[in-house]
């Protein structure tokens, strides 16, 4: 295997793991707000026992988190020197103000809220919580302004020795990639913590326990997830996808598996791309509905892959291709199902609807699947370059580091991560079991110690 | 930045260092633990913070010098992911089986990292082999002298790493002493009393040795006298400890240590300059403060909010210390 390969698997293996983690706690962070708000404002025990149930199972979604987060900060230097070199004078800027910014608010609050309930009473215990909900989305906000960068780079200036540096910090911040791409994350990162709050409380009625938290579990995650999964698709989604028709129109066609320019293009629902011959096999066409969704004309001309060199294609077409349609399939299938949920509930029906709640219930992994489809359609779609337009990922890696060093350190997160999913899935199933109501014994409450 | 991680994430590295020699009942490790609880994953943040310091301000070190220490770069990352969620995990289980697991995977990675900490500092004092092409990459080890073919390990860096061992398990034992009652403490305090002997023997050792091993380290001080006051800082603060300890003055103790950790950091950081990392072939081609920065405009800007932003936080950990300040209880709550 070339090393550039056992880079880019790395470093795709590694994220896509770490990001199963932050999606469900910076999600969760907003929704513990809004809990400990109806507690402040009901007055209700209930909402403080739910969120700090919950509030047991963002710590250990988020020390994964954190632990696997700082690997990506060190692996743009360990494995993709020739990048940071280029760009570090730029994509420096916002991961530093990522640790800056949003680590130190995000860790030093956390310890606050989870230790310190008593200690601080209920208002400053709300603040704790809320700060820790604006450091975990100022981190996504950094994040998603270091990928939009790469995405569409603006503000950057050549530098001496080839390299670049920056031009305008304000550039930087108000990319018109960043606010759309950040919308559609976050928005994101509320449905995949809802549907999982969502199929708990399914889970708990469904078992016959626990019934009250079950319900406002539901109440919250159906109602949240409807809300947040409607935004996904318009207005972020819509946007998001029109910014790649603007700046990326070859990773559109990719996506979209149009091989020849069209006038009138048609949306496809389903088929399989084959590169070599350039069709899209067994496919299901929705007539011109790409046009009008680019560009709002039914006839409008839409550029298939046909337009552009053969060296700007990305280089998975097949996986981009199946990557987008996942996530838009997806997405629009979790819109649906919350929504009948939602109907339900208003109807007074949903906790009495077994096959609702069995579909509730298994409805969690689907937003995961749906969001890394998500980031790969971006990242696939960057490809065959780092930084679009200026670097390839070929010039990226690091050439000082070979294939056989990289596979023994690519092996060794694999192991290390396995056994991380292994303990993570032990110790939510223990918490799910010990559930959200408060042990009534008066036990030792160092026992308890998160 | 570096220097506030070493002083920082360095107790609670150091308390997992002595983990289970001062710990040695279930209620003493899990008040040790306690004792770092809330506020490891904070000092761990200084060095997330640092690295992205490191990365807009000196991009060209960054990439030199991270793909050229791979190997030991992604054994620290794992040893982090080892310790860190010993610390989250250990208590989520009441099971004799699953508590002595997590207290001898969190001593043993806290150990490991405090030697590689000490062995990479020891690596960028000694010099790598930076040529024109401006990569390279150190394999762990080869034959262990500091000329040459140099590894990441050599008998001067492991030197390095075994001091840093040393003087972080001093720190940790302090840190110990500062915020537990009782037996602990007793423990703790003898054995940094133990361990001071030990520390005052390296650093006389590493006063001789340094600059043997990087010439360029011990000539800036004769041109410019005032730096001395750094080593003269550390000297006085390793004389500190031994005082502030021996009449039970724990706060004083422990800020002496760090201002012994901080004293010799700053020690080498002035005898470098402007070396960012020095080359062990040719001088000429060793990173330089100037030559591996980023644009005046980049650091300018980063400046503007670097300097508000780590005030910010500043606050935030003043905050959260006091609010657990005093010694560590187990009859508080916790989820």
């Amino acid at each position: 295997m070339e090393a550039l390969t056992v880079h880019r698997i790395q470093f795709a293996f590694t994220v896509v793991f770490h990001y199963l983690f932050p999606q469900l706690t910076m999600g969760l962070a907003l929704l513990i707000v809004a809990m400990k708000t109806l507690a402040l404002h009901t007055g209700d025990e209930h909402y403080n026992h739910a969120a700090r149930f919950w509030a047991r199972i963002f710590a250990i979604n988020f020390a994964i988190g954190v632990v696997t987060g700082i690997p990506m900060e060190f692996q743009f230097g360990t494995n993709w020197a020739g990048f940071s070199r280029y760009s570090g004078g730029i994509i420096g800027q916002t991961l530093a103000m990522e640790g800056v910014f949003s680590f130190f608010l995000e860790s030093s609050f956390l310890g606050a809220f989870l230790f310190g309930e008593k200690r601080l009473g209920p208002r400053l215990h709300w603040l704790a919580a809320f700060l820790v909900f604006l450091g975990s989305w100022l981190s996504g906000f950094f994040i998603i302004a270091t990928n939009a960068w790469m995405q569409h780079p603006v503000a950057y200036q050549p530098g001496p020795n080839g390299v670049l540096a920056l031009k305008s910090f304000w550039g930087l911040m108000l990319n018109p990639w960043l606010g759309w791409q950040y919308l559609h994350n976050m928005i994101a990162s509320v449905v995949t913590a809802s549907v999982v709050m969502a199929a708990l409380g399914a889970f708990y009625l469904l078992a016959s326990r626990d019934q009250d938290y079950a319900k406002l579990f539901i109440r919250i995650g159906v109602t949240a997830g409807l809300i947040a999964s409607a935004l996904l698709i318009f207005p972020t989604g819509d946007e998001q996808g029109r910014n790649v028709a603007d700046y990326q129109p070859v990773t559109l066609a990719a996506m979209e598996g149009l091989f020849k320019s069209a006038a009138g293009a048609p949306l496809a629902i389903i088929g399989q791309p084959d590169v070599q011959a350039e069709t899209l096999d067994n496919p299901i066409l929705v007539p011109r509905v790409l046009s009008f969704l680019t560009y709002r004309r039914w006839m409008a001309e839409v550029r298939g892959l046909d337009a552009f060199p053969r060296d700007t294609w990305p280089d998975n077409i097949p996986l981009l291709y199946y990557s987008y349609h996942i996530m838009v399939g997806l997405g629009t299938i979790l819109v649906a199902v919350l929504a009948l949920a939602e109907f339900l509930l208003w109807r007074g029906r949903l906790y009495d609807t077994p096959l609702m709640l069995w579909v509730l219930m298994l409805l969690a992994p689907f937003p995961y699947i749906a969001t890394t489809a998500g980031w790969m359609t971006a990242e696939l779609g960057r490809q065959p370059w780092l930084v679009y337009g200026l670097l390839r990922t070929a010039e990226g890696s690091s050439v000082a580091v070979s294939a056989g060093n990289a596979i023994f350190t690519l092996l060794g997160f694999a192991g290390m991560y396995s056994v991380l999913a292994v303990l993570f899935l032990f110790l939510v199933y223990l918490e799910v079991e010990r559930g959200p109501e408060p042990e009534t014994q008066a036990e030792p409450q160092a026992q308890t110690v998160a | 930045m570096i220097v506030t991680y070493a002083v920082l994430d360095g107790f609670d590295l150091g308390v997992g260092v002595v983990h289970l020699y001062v710990g040695r009942t279930e209620a003493e490790r899990r008040m040790l633990l306690r004792s770092v609880g809330p506020v490891w994953d904070g000092n761990e943040v200084w060095l997330i913070a640092g690295g992205g310091a490191l990365f807009f301000a000196f991009p060209k070190m960054y990439a030199l010098a991270f793909s050229g220490f791979y190997l030991p770069l992604i054994m620290v990352l794992w040893l982090l992911i080892v310790r860190g969620i010993s610390i989250e995990f250990r208590s989520h289980i009441e099971s004799v089986v699953w508590h002595p697991f997590w207290d001898v995977a969190f001593s043993a990675a806290s150990a490991m990292l405090a030697i590689f900490f000490g062995a990479a500092l020891g690596n960028i004092v000694r010099g790598v082999p930076l040529s024109d092409s401006g990569y390279f990459f150190l394999p762990l080890f080869t034959d262990l002298t500091t000329s040459g073919q140099v590894g990441i390990l050599d008998w001067f860096t492991i030197l390095m790493g075994v001091s840093s061992l040393v003087a972080l398990a001093l720190h940790g034992a302090l840190w110990v002493t500062l915020k537990t009652p009782g037996e602990l403490r007793k423990r703790a305090r003898q054995l940094a009393d133990h361990v001071w002997w030990v520390m005052l023997a390296m650093t006389a050792v590493l006063l001789v040795v340094v600059p043997l091993v990087q010439p360029h380290l011990g000539a800036r001080f004769p041109d410019e006298p005032w730096g001395v006051i750094f080593p003269a800082t550390a000297a006085t603060a390793l004389l500190a400890i031994r005082w502030f300890n021996q009449r039970g003055r724990a706060r004083a103790a422990f800020l002496a240590s760090c201002a012994y950790i901080a004293g010799m950091l700053f020690s080498v950081a002035f005898g470098l300059y402007p070396y960012v990392l020095p080359s062990n072939l040719n001088p000429a081609e060793s990173l330089t403060i100037y030559n591996s920065s980023t644009s005046d405009y980049g650091l300018e800007v980063g400046l503007a909010w670097f300097i508000p932003g780590i005030l910010l936080a500043i606050g935030y950990f003043i905050f959260v210390y006091r609010s657990f300040a005093g010694e560590v209880r187990l009859d508080e709550e916790g989820y």
